[in-house]
Formats: structure tokens, C-alpha cells, sequence
């Protein structure tokens, strides 16, 4: 994914401290989790583990210990607890109709990951998405908590399309989500119009593609950015209307490139609904 | 005019469209067939050439994919319709994907105000065209043309409606600080840009 060891071990730990704060939740302490090859100078598990550990201590959580054992490709994940007020926590399963859907960081790390293997992309475009997966979801998660979110998930692995339907399965209701309001990262569209999409991207189309909606002038590059897996993704939160428009400028505020891609209607024959 | 073979088996994403796009870019060949083994390559491969504005036909032979790619230069394409480009045959005499490669917001040299007049007059004429240009490549002041207080507003979205491809220069944009006014198509770079110039359309220079 990407070469340096140190931003690797920086985005991993966003990617695993991410679930916490999709909850509202604040993380207390990690546990690294190493596979590690002989063929690699111990120097760069040095730098994977110095990455893992800023962001942790970014996050205000400490990293009490882990396991490591001896594979053929280094990996590198973090268990991470965390604590949240049960009355407090937010779930996945409470979206209300008439919520705004607000997406707190750009998409396209799946497409921009392939496109890397293929040297295609610019220098600029790799640090901005490098910069985007490494930037922890905990000011978009103490932002949502401030405007009383009624629903939130993080985006990762299942792409935006995926954890969106989880939302609004969880939820008993429908979203609408607009394709021209969703940030992505740049040079996303351009790779993704060169065919330049992971298998994961398919696989997670053949999973949920009859549980959604698209609209004829949405084309098929558009329809695969939705279902392109990302690494270490923002937050899609369900807020009240009211509410929608004061969250974004607060991220704003924050460096936090957010938007209202969407809002949330009662349940219809298709659980995503995309204009 | 030759025919290659492009060998994709055992290859994973985005080999096959690498491979692909390399071949299609040799000079004088005129088809290609990929062969691939998986639906991902299949499927990537089929998008990248359709976007790219060529023809492809798809064959399954004992687990494998043939995927046959007609390069839709200008020559092949006034005998047959382009997929992009309108579906009306009768129009088929007419040549078929155009590019246009527009870098300024006025036509011609002279005086700014009849360069204005002379533009809208050209985009009233393209929208009118049948079938449709393949795509419109805005660069440096050409940008005005595709973004908000844009003279050719009506004309540009009847094009876009009828499928043609609007890219906007991403830099361009940014120079003239109107990224965030852009009114409809794709943000695009040096990279894609070239692809068309270099591509099998015949280009037409608004300069």
C-alpha cells in the first residue's frame, strides 16, 4: 500500500482505533498485532511500530503490550478497547427519517491503492490520500457527539455502499445519497474511468447490488467508487437536518474535509437509493 | 491494421489494463484481443476501453475471457456508429468521435467580444450535431466554459446529456480558484488529457 514503513504503522492504527470512535466511543488501550519476515531488517517493524504507537498516543490511548509471530509478508493491526457511557454510545441501528448523511473524509483509497501498483498516480495525489488515511476520526467522532449524531459507521473494507447498508438495514429505513455531493480524493474518477478498480470493489457490488437503487445517470465508474473498499475511511454519521449544515462547518474548522452527501428516508424497496 | 494478442492469464488488477492500454497504443495496430482469466480483469478491462471510446466484444472460451477491442479511429468510425456517439445510423455518414480540445474562452485573436460571440456560435453549432462529440477537453481559459456564469451553459449541458465526455484541467481549475463552481463533468489531469489527444479520435483545436 504504501512504501514507508512508518506511515504504515500510522495508518493501521487509525484504520483499527476507527471502529471506537464510530461509536462515540474514547480508546483507553491497544494491543499491536505482528506478523514479521526474517528477510526484512528488524529496523523497519521499528518503523511500523513507532507509526502504530504516535497514532495511539495521538488518541490519547496507550498500547499495553501484543504478539508478534514470523509470516511471509508483514502485517500489522491493533486490538483496541475503549470506553463510552452506554447512554451515550452510538449505534449503526438509529438513523431517523429526515437525518442528513454527513461522510467525513473523501473516498477513493481502494482505486488510488491500485492505481499505486501501477505507478499511474501523481506525487501530490498520494501524499493527499496518504494524509486522509492516516488522519484519526477523532474530531469528526467528538464533532458528531456535539451535534447529538443519531447514527454513525465508519467506512472501511465493505466501501461506502456497504456500511451504508448495514446503517440502513440496522435501522429499518432507506438512504438516498447523492453522487455529486460525495468528496473524493483526487484523481479517484480518472483511475476508476481507466478501469483501475481492486477486486474487492466487484466483490462487494455482487454482495449488496440488488439492494440498490442507482439512477440512470450515474455510470458504471461511478457506481464502482461507491463500492471501492477504503483503507482507514471517515465516519458516515445520521444527524438531525437542523444540525446538518452547522456539523460540516464545525469539521470544516477542523481541517476535516466532510459534506451532507445524503439524507434518510423511511424504509423502501431498496435500502440505498443513489442520484 | 494488425491484429495483437494481448496475454492476460495468471496477470491480477490493473496488470490487464496496463497491458491493454500499451498495446491499444502501439502504432498501426487496429484490434486487440486480451485474454483474461478472472471477472475483475474482465470487467476493468471492458470499462477501460469503452471509456477510452473503443468497441468491444466479449467471448468465454474454456474458462477464459477473449475480449476483443476495435480501436474507433476516424477511418473505422464514418462506417460504423460509435457506441458514444448518438444511436441514430441514418447520421452514420457523418464522422464520428470528434474531440475537442478547447483552451480558451474566446475564439480567435481580435477583439474579446466578438471571441464571445464566435464561441457560443460554436457551441450552438456542436449542440447541434448528430451524433454528439465524443468529449470536450477544457483547458487554461477554456475552464470558464465548463463553470459557473459559463456563456454556453445550455448548450454544454444538452452535449453532456447527449453522453459526450466534459473534462476540465484540474490545475487550471485551481489557478483560477473556480474549482468549486464547476457546473457538470469531470475534473481531469495532464494524464487522461493526453490519452485523448494521442487516442484513435480525430481532435479539433479551439485555440
Amino acid at each position: 500500500m504504501v512504501d514507508d514503513p512508518y506511515l504504515f504503522g500510522q495508518i493501521a492504527a487509525a484504520n483499527a482505533l476507527s471502529d471506537v470512535y464510530a461509536m462515540g466511543g474514547q480508546p483507553l488501550l491497544a494491543l499491536n498485532i505482528v506478523c514479521f519476515p526474517d528477510c526484512l531488517p528488524p529496523a523497519v517493524l521499528g518503523e511500523i511500530l513507532r507509526g502504530g504507537a504516535d497514532k495511539v498516543m495521538e488518541a490519547g490511548a496507550i498500547i499495553a503490550g501484543g504478539h508478534t509471530i514470523r509470516d511471509d509478508e508483514p502485517k500489522y493491526g491493533l486490538a483496541v478497547a475503549g470506553l463510552v457511557p452506554p447512554a451515550r454510545i452510538i449505534s449503526n441501528a438509529t438513523a431517523r427519517p429526515g437525518d442528513r448523511l454527513i461522510l467525513t473524509k473523501p473516498l477513493g483509497t481502494g482505486i488510488i491503492n491500485t492505481a499505486i501498483k501501477a505507478d499511474l498516480m501523481s506525487a501530490k495525489a498520494v501524499e493527499q490520500a496518504v494524509h486522509c488515511m492516516s488522519t484519526l476520526n477523532k474530531e469528526a467522532s467528538a464533532a458528531m457527539q456535539r451535534y447529538n449524531a443519531g447514527a454513525c459507521t465508519d467506512i472501511t473494507g465493505f466501501g461506502l455502499l456497504g456500511h451504508a447498508a448495514e446503517m440502513a438495514e440496522a435501522s429499518q429505513v432507506s438512504l438516498e445519497i447523492c453522487f455529486s455531493a460525495i468528496p473524493l480524493l483526487p484523481e479517484t474518477m480518472e483511475m476508476a474511468r481507466m478501469g483501475i478498480i481492486p477486486g474487492g470493489a466487484y466483490n462487494n457490488q455482487e454482495h449488496l447490488g440488488n439492494k440498490i437503487a442507482f439512477d440512470k445517470s450515474i455510470r458504471p465508474e461511478e457506481q464502482m467508487i461507491l463500492f471501492d473498499p477504503q483503507t482507514s475511511g471517515g465516519l458516515l454519521i445520521a444527524v438531525a437536518e437542523t444540525m446538518a449544515d452547522k456539523l460540516v462547518e464545525d469539521l470544516t474548522g477542523k481541517d476535516i474535509q466532510s459534506a451532507v452527501i445524503g439524507r434518510v428516508l423511511p424504509a423502501q424497496n431498496k435500502l440505498i437509493i443513489i442520484i | 491494421m494488425s491484429h495483437k494478442l494481448v496475454d492476460c492469464r495468471g496477470l491480477a488488477c490493473p496488470h490487464p489494463v496496463i497491458n491493454t492500454k500499451k498495446a491499444l497504443e502501439e502504432a498501426g495496430v487496429n484490434t486487440i484481443t486480451t485474454i483474461v482469466d478472472n471477472d475483475v480483469a474482465r470487467q476493468n478491462v471492458t470499462l477501460f476501453a469503452k471509456n477510452a471510446g473503443h468497441q468491444v466484444s466479449e467471448q468465454q472460451k474454456d474458462g477464459l475471457y477473449h475480449l476483443t477491442i476495435r480501436r474507433s479511429d476516424t477511418s473505422t468510425a464514418a462506417k460504423q456508429t460509435d457506441e458514444n456517439a448518438g444511436q441514430d445510423p441514418t447520421n452514420a455518414a457523418f464522422p464520428t468521435g470528434l474531440v475537442y480540445y478547447i483552451t480558451t474562452n474566446e475564439l480567435g485573436q481580435g477583439s474579446p467580444d466578438l471571441g464571445q460571440v464566435l464561441m457560443k456560435s460554436l457551441f450552438t453549432t456542436l449542440a447541434a450535431m448528430n451524433p454528439s462529440p465524443t468529449a470536450l477537453l477544457f483547458l487554461n481559459t477554456g475552464v470558464y466554459l465548463t463553470c459557473e456564469g459559463s456563456p454556453v451553459r445550455d448548450q454544454l449541458e444538452k452535449l453532456y446529456a447527449a453522453g459526450t465526455t466534459v473534462l476540465s484541467c484540474g490545475t487550471c481549475l485551481e489557478y483560477y480558484h473556480i474549482k468549486e463552481k464547476l457546473l457538470l463533468g469531470n475534473i481531469s489531469n495532464m494524464l487522461e488529457i493526453n490519452n485523448w489527444l494521442s487516442g484513435p479520435h480525430k481532435v479539433v483545436t479551439i485555440a
